[in-house]
């Protein structure tokens, strides 16, 4: 039996409030499933399941506000799919992993675990007046349709949990005839408004996917749907008005209390030191617009991509500037996970993260991107997102200042700043022209570097962009 | 397209990519991205609902033409 807990959000969250179960007792969930959406003074946000099992009870309603650590539903482990190889009726497991997740370490951990599980799994099964006996398909069978064993009274030998038991459980539960489907895909049903029961699954044992749900949305939009019903993509939630409830006043309230704490808690842990250099951008430019003339709107690129894969890469090459600092002192981080400030159009700011960003194409970058600003913005981030940036990037830019020393987010080391991109008089081979130019800033982490390192990651991201076609 | 047309597609766009501007309030010599704090996600943003709206796409090498609303409207007027 494993406890889920009220997760850390980020350096400054102290308590967390549910604001939606997106499962219920008896889902089965994998590691990486929406399993609750949760309020903090930032924003809201979208959390994972770290566990794999069967939904044994949620214990706090939504409405509640708990401190972080605290108990928030019981998650019964089950066997992983330990019998497949030997069971032919194996088929993949009914709910469908978000497809981030998937490439996550965690799920690719999966297979020694699942190797490891049968002999655990019966020793769980021996544990004294606990589970009644069970067979192993049979068990399986109860994994597959995510149904607790240990909840069933057993009508085989010995109070065994036959398969005719298991069936009758599906059968007798109050969702009984629900529709097969993944947490996320009923999120997104619920967010379209789509009925799951009108929807044919493709999925395992027709489980209702993402993709389902998008189609099914799709096409009756295109049946002529009601009125002001816009494409899927369009339906995200869009943020309240802002100053215009009590509601979001205090949202806009508590987020500034929450950015002014960290911030001070920066300013006096951390000890900054700040660079700056301008950045020779005719190259990237150049590149950006030939791309752009061909392309449709909809896959355009922004400087904003080209600067930020720069950035991305370049600390893959300066360790010193990508990580965290901790009472344990400093901990580089092997991968990028590249936090982007995101000003909120009602004030205050978030600064999730793009992860691997230094192996994303630039193409996908600028993708993930736009949905990551537009999700902040709307208030729909996800747990990792908020939780895991190893260095940020602060993009001032659009606003019309050249230059921006930005205070570092604890407890990272670095922040890096992009201004505006101006056209500047420029000096080379002693010919003066006019290009494009940007000023990238950098403040870090005295404890971890100095100013030949920090020197050395903003020059590395000028060189990167010289050659914008290799980005 | 006429002009009246134009007004209300750039008005929509507005609306949607930034709700929280105040449209009967907004002046038509206002930038967009000054005036009314759109960054470069957000001015993508309104040109791809521009495009859906309307079949006006509007090319990289004219974004200078329509930097504030009433140069918008004005190019709609003259494109669509």
């Amino acid at each position: 039996m494993g406890d889920f807990l009220m997760p850390s959000l980020g350096a400054d969250m102290e308590h967390g409030k549910i604001v939606e179960w997106l499962v219920k007792p008896g889902d089965y969930v994998r590691r990486g499933d929406l399993v609750a959406v949760v309020d903090t003074d930032k924003t809201v946000m979208d959390v994972e399941s770290f566990q794999e099992g069967v939904v044994a009870e949620l214990l706090v309603d939504p409405g509640e506000t708990v401190p972080i650590g605290t108990p928030l539903a019981r998650i019964t482990p089950t066997p992983a799919e330990v019998g497949a190889p030997a069971q032919p009726v194996a088929p993949a497991p009914s709910v469908a992993p978000a497809p981030s997740v998937a490439a996550s370490p965690a799920a690719a951990a999966e297979p020694s675990v699942a190797a490891a599980a049968p002999v655990r799994a019966t020793a769980v099964q021996a544990s004294p007046g606990e589970a009644p006996p069970i067979a192993p398909p049979v068990r399986h069978l109860a994994h597959r349709l995510g149904v607790d064993t240990a909840r069933i009274h057993g009508t085989g030998k010995g109070g065994a949990v036959t398969r005719a038991d298991v069936e009758h459980a599906v059968a007798a539960r109050p969702s009984a005839g629900r529709v097969r489907s993944s947490p996320r895909a009923r999120r997104l049903a619920a967010e379209l408004g789509v009925e799951l029961s009108g929807v044919s699954g493709t999925g395992p044992e027709g489980a209702v996917t993402v993709a389902d749900v998008q189609h099914a949305a799709g096409s009756r939009a295109e049946a002529g749907a009601p009125a002001g019903s816009a494409p899927p993509q369009e339906q995200e939630p869009e943020a309240p008005p802002p100053g215009k409830s009590p509601d979001a006043r205090e949202r806009v309230a508590s987020l500034r209390r929450a950015v002014g704490a960290l911030m001070s808690r920066s300013k006096k842990t951390i000890p900054h030191y700040y660079l700056s250099t301008t950045l020779d951008l005719r190259a990237a430019v150049e590149w950006m617009q030939s791309v752009n003339a061909q392309r449709p709107v909809a896959s355009r690129l922004v400087p904003s991509a080209l600067l930020l894969k720069a950035a991305a890469l370049a600390a893959k090459d300066v360790p010193e500037v990508n990580g965290f600092y901790d009472d344990g002192g400093f901990r580089p981080s092997a991968s990028v996970h590249l936090g982007v400030a995101v000003a909120l159009r009602q004030g205050g700011i978030v600064a999730p993260a793009i992860h691997d960003a230094d192996t994303l194409a630039v193409d996908m970058l600028m993708e993930q991107l736009r949905d990551l600003v537009s999700r902040a913005r709307a208030g729909r981030l996800q747990r990792a997102e908020m939780a895991d940036p190893t260095i940020t990037v602060t993009n001032l830019g659009d606003l019309g200042v050249e230059s921006v020393f930005g205070v570092i987010y604890p407890p990272q080391v670095a922040m890096l700043g992009f201004g505006r991109v101006t056209e500047q008089p420029w000096a080379q081979n002693g010919l003066l022209g006019v290009r494009p130019a940007v000023t990238a800033t950098l403040s870090a982490d005295h404890r971890v570097s100095d100013g030949l390192r920090g020197g050395r990651y903003l020059t590395r991201i000028d060189e990167l962009l010289q050659k914008p076609e290799e980005l | 397209m006429n002009e009246q047309d134009a007004r209300d597609a750039v008005r929509a766009a507005i609306g949607k990519v930034a709700p929280d501007v105040e449209l009967a309030e907004v002046d038509e010599d206002a930038r967009l991205r000054q005036d009314l704090e759109l960054d470069s996600l957000d001015f993508l943003r309104l040109v791809e609902t521009i495009d859906t709206a309307t079949g006006v796409d509007i090319p990289e090498r004219d974004y200078p033409e329509v930097a504030t609303v009433k140069g918008l409207i004005g190019y709609l007027a003259a494109h669509g």
